[in-house]
């Protein structure tokens, strides 16, 4: 099971991200993150993983996915505090962080 | 190569059920005593396997998955995961890196990618209207 935090600031939007994350948990963890983009309109979205223990490429899937709607936004997004089994998933994927 | 334990169970397609089966998965593989990382690669092989039958074997429906985990004498583990779905017509296209007939927007095509680079071995058998077999295995070193 999977939790989200937000945090918003001036232009950028925080989202701390705990629990574990599949394809079960993505759907909502989507949905949730979505409204926020779309009531707070951020420049920046930064996703935070330091409280997830668990990803599968669902969270990959969340990720690219975020990152391609905050583009279209004119905005973009940053993956930051990945612990190591998430590490091993994003360098798979080829994911950037921070 | 003589098998120690065995446990086979079979649940719905259902979304919710791929934290059940990592959690039963776990609980099973306690009494070898794998490491952290090799427990998390293992959970995060099945749990692609058992996201693949709920999204992509019964796309419009809810059938059943079977999980079977065995441990043998050499620290071998050796997990299948089926399902009797709708099939893949073409398993090499299937299990390119990047390759999804899922939402491109929220599927990233790595399933078989995750499964490949955390396991040892891994196996996919397949008949269009019949159903999938995976079989993946991995050897647990043992503890330095």
């Amino acid at each position: 099971m999977a939790k989200i935090c937000f945090v918003p600031a001036s232009g950028t939007l925080a989202a701390y991200l705990s629990g574990e994350i599949d394809h079960h948990a993505a759907q909502g963890l989507r949905r949730e993150i979505d409204a926020q983009i779309d009531s707070r309109m951020p420049e920046l979205l930064t996703l935070d993983f330091s409280g997830v223990t668990f990803m599968d490429s669902s969270g990959v899937g969340l990720i690219l996915g975020r990152g391609r709607y905050m583009s279209s936004l004119g905005g973009r997004l940053t993956v930051q505090n990945p612990p190591a089994a998430v590490r091993r998933m994003l360098d798979l994927a080829r994911i950037s962080y921070v | 190569m003589k098998m120690i334990n065995q446990v086979k169970f079979t649940f719905l397609s259902r979304s919710v059920n791929e934290g059940f089966a990592r959690a039963a998965l776990s609980a099973f593989l306690a009494q070898a005593d794998p490491t952290v990382p090799q427990l998390a690669d293992i959970k995060t092989a099945v749990s692609e396997a058992v996201t693949n039958c709920i999204v992509h074997a019964y796309p419009d429906a809810v059938g059943l998955v079977t999980l079977t985990a065995a441990l043998y004498e050499n620290g071998l583990v050796r997990i299948t995961v089926t399902d009797r779905g709708i099939g893949i017509p073409d398993v090499d296209k299937a299990m390119e890196p990047l390759y999804t007939t899922g939402n491109p927007d929220e599927r990233a095509g790595l399933g078989f990618a995750v499964m490949q680079s955390f396991m040892d071995k891994v196996k996919v058998s397949s008949t269009p209207g019949r159903g999938t077999r995976v079989t993946m295995a991995k050897r647990l070193e043992a503890k330095g």
